[in-house]
């Protein structure tokens, strides 16, 4: 996978996350402040500007740093900060080269979980993003270990997310506005949940068309 | 003398807050708000902090204090920036805001370095209302 690649990613996310913004905003009004689609609508909608403004030279790794710095600058809820760091760890994790193989993509995931993990200090279970990030970090590196390629590593990765959202579901919110409802944050999905899995769905979606 | 910056999702909030803590600091205290969103509504912004930031920095470090939620994501969001820069020596209290603005500025006021700053705004957690 390619710089251009990765940028195709960063668009395609930013038109997923804005058709799909009505719905997590609904997920969000449930447990949350009832922001999350129109807040991240507007982050992946200036990263994906900001993408577009670099040159064709551009690395794998600036292409996600950029990405995550717009977000970061742009988002503002509790979003923001969170995709935003794990976008820049995930660019950082890129370093210089020009061809990202399975293996690193693998490694910026892993990279990604943990810049979420010590910013929000959010464990498995807590109800929040890293819930699906997880499992999708362990389905990827699950898969890359059986000898899949790139592909079916992010194929994977999504699934995992997805499956990891959808387990959002019944747990209590330890984290955020959610926290503070106790017991009736539970039977809701998380929306950093939901919007994780749609994201890592995009990436799915570029990598089977490239 | 250490400067201090209040974020918070309401600018309403960190400009009273702001007032109240410059009070205490007898009027030496730098305190700067940093609330809301870059349009004035409420949120949080990484733009704002930073200018807060560079108004209240004096060349002895800067004391962020968050509300909740995305200011304190933020805080440490640009924390970590700002190490990566090095350009100003920059710590968020442990603390809750009012509070611990009011006793940060009180240390402040008194010349203390940024860790003893940190370390009044934190005690102000055990100041109990009814015992």
């Amino acid at each position: 996978m390619n710089a251009a690649g990765l940028a195709a990613w960063i668009r395609h996310a930013a038109h997923l996350v804005s058709a799909d913004a009505e719905h997590l905003t609904r997920l969000d009004a449930a447990v949350g402040d009832g922001d999350h689609g129109l807040n991240l609508d507007r982050g992946f909608g200036a990263a994906a500007e900001a993408v577009g403004a670099l040159s064709d030279d551009a690395t794998p790794g600036k292409v996600v740093l950029t990405a995550g710095r717009a977000i970061v600058s742009k988002t503002g809820g509790a979003s923001g900060p969170l995709y935003g760091t794990a976008l820049r760890r995930a660019g950082k994790a890129l370093g210089d080269r020009t061809e990202v193989d399975a293996a690193a993509l693998g490694a910026a995931l892993a990279a990604a979980l943990e810049g979420v993990q010590e910013l929000g200090k959010a464990a498995e279970g807590d109800k929040t993003m890293v819930d699906a990030l997880i499992p999708a970090v362990s389905a990827y590196e699950g898969a890359l270990a059986g000898g899949a390629d790139l592909a079916s590593c992010v194929r994977a990765a999504a699934d995992g997310a997805a499956k990891g959202a959808e387990a959002t579901v019944p747990l209590r919110a330890r984290k955020g506005r959610a926290s503070y409802l106790g017991e009736r944050s539970e039977g809701h999905m998380d929306p950093g949940a939901a919007s994780t899995a749609l994201i890592l769905r995009a990436l799915a979606d570029v990598t089977v068309e490239g | 003398m250490v400067g201090i910056v209040l974020i918070s999702h309401s600018p309403a909030l960190a400009e009273g807050a702001a007032e109240l803590a410059r009070a205490m600091g007898v009027g030496k205290a730098v305190v700067e708000p940093a609330g809301g969103d870059v349009d004035g509504g409420l949120g949080t912004s990484i733009e704002l902090v930073e200018h807060a930031v560079a108004r209240a920095d004096a060349g002895d470090g800067v004391l962020l204090l968050a509300d909740l939620g995305s200011s304190v994501l933020t805080a440490r969001t640009f924390i970590e920036d700002a190490e990566d820069a090095g350009d100003v020596a920059v710590l968020l209290a442990d603390a809750p805001l009012v509070e611990g603005a009011v006793a940060a500025a009180s240390m402040a006021a008194t010349g203390a370095g940024l860790a003893a700053v940190r370390d009044a705004a934190e005690a102000a957690r055990d100041h109990r209302k009814l015992r």
